[in-house]
């Protein structure tokens, strides 16, 4: 690993925290355009480990509903990629967070990956995940790049990816890989069901070299606290979104969900 | 200088177009689909069962008309290649029949698909009722109004139809919620994509099935005219896979002129139109790059097309690569004159094309052919479902 990726929040987060982590997600510019840096603060200040920020896109084939939803409503309401990178350069003058970009491929083909790359470092951001990128291309085209401005890049996986590729992708993973807990789109669950587990405990038991956070469904208490006993963390999305399109953006709002969430499971 | 490649590469590409841009959720069904595609379809117990379907139930080969008061009336010596005549009613059920057989042997016991004009539903809902597979197929709530017999087609066959609601409710925001559906259900569902879109190998796939249609097209033109090469071939352009059919077995044979009709919509300047390659730019979207209409954003723009089969923001990634080599000229037809021509070919040959396949008729207005010529249009399929947009219409 380069030095200029020691130095990357993900990284030192990962060193210096091996459980529990909790990385919340949520779709830039919504409820509204400006509302992506008091989120963002409001979260940091709640003691959220790292945060995710969704790119917009018109067309997420990996999401559910509550994700659509978000990501029309931020579009409509005039998001795009440069008022996006100006806004996290906002949130990254009033915390040290960890800040991950997370979206579909063609807005950053279109801006540019070069210059989206260089961008986003500037502005402060430590990782991105490209959920439609193939692994092949990142290699071949972009890894360089990535490193070049300290980017961390986060691969998926899911139940259904076979041990070998689990295997290639943690060898070439600097950070974490992003466990998807069920084959699903984004959305919300009350509990995981005994395959899930299943599957928690076979990567559990693979022993990869890098930590990897379960993402997707995990929306209470509980499916956090289970996700926790088997990874480094767990990723929190849908669940508040739900709860910002509900409650709106009240920085004390948002510590309360934050609160509520950690309640240790009943 | 190397010969232009018109053919997929073995990383999924046509030049700087296709590939596979997929989330993980869906790679071990894509990559099943690329490594056991090709084995799978050259079997000789596939194709023996492939070709007795298309002979015996889709009604194959299907005619090559020589069309004789539409040759007078624009000077040239017109040929219609009838897959309105197939089993069901267009092209799309060649590529049905294949996957079907292709998912049998892939172990898959339900089918999904997406469909715009619903004839492409009705093709995988035919297929499905013909192997007593559970069917469900993706469609646009606007597209569902427009196509409505397609609709009741699919349910007599014992398909459920699903209104997809976003976006424009129409044929990308279905393929957006058959992909999620894919997601959701990777293990005993395959996803039947009905035109040359999505990731590798989908278009290539899709192609090959198609090409049936050039390959029967090259021997009755030996019998018609002597020769098996036309001097034009014409298709309309949707996702493309009744013109990459049509153009299949033409490619390397740089002197067949091929034809690539798209939906102008009210015209290319006015907002509504889904004339990918006037409008568009690469892009990634439904699993490949390809051409794509697009904000500067990347934002995928809503297309418009009176015909619901060619009414998508992009084209198939192999034809995006024939247009940038310049190999297949592509030129758009409005709503309007589409509709016109679709009229018109019913009062010359007493045929009503499907509206898609009336952009293909459009398009010979802008062309000059010498008498000799020989002008082959694939006529992609029927208008029985469109009656209701004839009926709005109103202009004849
Ligand atoms: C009769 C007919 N022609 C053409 C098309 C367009 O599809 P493609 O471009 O894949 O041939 C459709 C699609 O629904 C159709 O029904």
């Amino acid at each position: 690993m380069g030095s200029v990726l020691m130095k990357n929040r993900i990284v030192q987060l990962f060193e210096s925290k091996k459980e529990g982590i909790l990385s919340i997600f949520y779709t830039a510019g919504f409820p509204t355009v400006d509302d992506t840096v008091p989120i963002a603060v409001a979260l940091a200040k709640a003691g959220v480990d790292m945060i995710e920020i969704g790119i917009p896109f018109s067309d997420p084939i990996a999401d559910g509903p509550i994700i659509q939803q978000s990501n029309k409503q931020a579009i409509e309401g005039g998001m795009r990629v440069a008022v996006l990178l100006e806004q996290v350069a906002h949130v990254r003058k009033q915390t040290s967070i960890p800040i991950v970009l997370m979206g579909y491929l063609n807005p950053v083909l279109q801006y540019g990956m070069e210059r989206f790359c260089q961008q986003a470092s500037r502005a402060g951001v430590d990782g991105v995940i490209l959920p439609d990128m193939p692994m092949a291309e990142y290699l071949q085209r972009y890894r360089e790049l990535f490193r070049a401005n300290g980017l961390l890049n986060a691969f998926l996986i899911s139940p259904t990816t076979s041990e070998l590729r689990i295997r290639a992708i943690d060898s070439v993973t600097e950070g974490f890989i992003y466990a998807v807990s069920a084959s699903s789109t984004t959305g919300t669950r009350h509990q995981f069901e005994a395959e899930q587990i299943a599957y928690f405990e076979r990567l559990r038991a693979l022993g990869l070299s890098n930590p990897y956070l379960i993402g997707f469904g995990i929306s209470n208490a509980q499916t956090l606290a289970t996700a926790c006993r088997y990874a480094a963390g767990a990723i929190v999305g849908s669940s508040f979104i739900q709860h910002l399109a509900a409650q709106g953006v009240d920085s004390a709002a948002i510590q309360q969900f934050v609160h509520d969430l950690r309640q240790p499971a009943p | 200088m190397n010969k232009p490649r018109y053919e997929v590469d073995t990383q999924g590409y046509y030049g700087q177009f296709g590939g596979a841009y997929i989330p993980e959720m869906l790679y071990p069904n894509i990559e099943a689909l690329r490594e056991r595609y090709l084995a799978i379809t050259s079997e000789p117990s596939f194709q023996q069962e492939f070709q007795a379907l298309l002979r015996d139930y889709v009604g194959r080969p299907t005619p090559l008309y020589w069309a004789k008061r539409l040759s007078e009336k624009h000077g040239a010596r017109i040929y219609l290649k009838r897959e309105d005549l197939c089993h069901t009613g267009a092209h799309k059920i060649n590529n049905t029949i294949g996957q079907i057989l292709l998912a049998q042997r892939l172990g898959k016991q339900k089918i999904i698909a997406e469909t715009g004009a619903g004839q492409h539903g009705v093709a995988t809902a035919t297929v499905c009722a013909l192997m007593g597979m559970e069917c469900m197929v993706y469609m646009g709530k606007l597209d569902m109004e427009r196509q409505r017999p397609n609709v009741e087609r699919m349910r007599i066959l014992g398909t459920q139809v699903v209104p997809a609601t976003s976006g424009n409710m129409t044929l990308k925001d279905a393929t957006n919620e058959a992909m999620r559906h894919w997601i959701n259900h990777p293990t005993d569902t395959h996803y039947i994509i009905g035109s040359v879109v999505g990731p590798h190998p989908y278009p290539d796939m899709v192609a090959r099935f198609q090409a049936v249609i050039s390959e029967e097209m090259k021997r009755q033109l030996i019998e018609k005219e002597g020769n098996p090469f036309p001097d034009y071939v014409f298709a309309c352009v949707g996702g493309g896979s009744n013109a990459a059919g049509a153009f299949y077995h033409f490619l390397a044979d740089e002197h067949v002129q091929l034809v690539g009709v798209e939906a102008g919509g009210r015209g290319i300047d006015s907002g509504e139109s889904a004339a990918t390659t006037a409008l568009g730019k690469p892009g990634v979207l439904h699993g490949s790059r390809t051409l794509l209409m697009q904000t500067d954003d990347g934002q995928v723009v809503e297309p418009h097309s009176i015909s619901a089969g060619l009414d998508y923001p992009g084209i198939g990634p192999m034809h995006a690569h024939l247009f940038d080599i310049g190999r297949v000229t592509f030129v758009n037809v409005t709503d309007d004159e589409a509709m016109k021509a679709g009229v018109a070919l019913s009062r010359t040959e007493g045929i009503i094309p499907a509206i898609e396949t009336a952009h293909a008729m459009a398009a010979l207005d802008q062309f000059e052919f010498d008498k000799d010529d020989v002008v082959v249009i694939n006529l992609s399929g029927r208008g029985d479902k469109d009656l209701e947009t004839y009926i709005k219409w109103g202009q004849y």
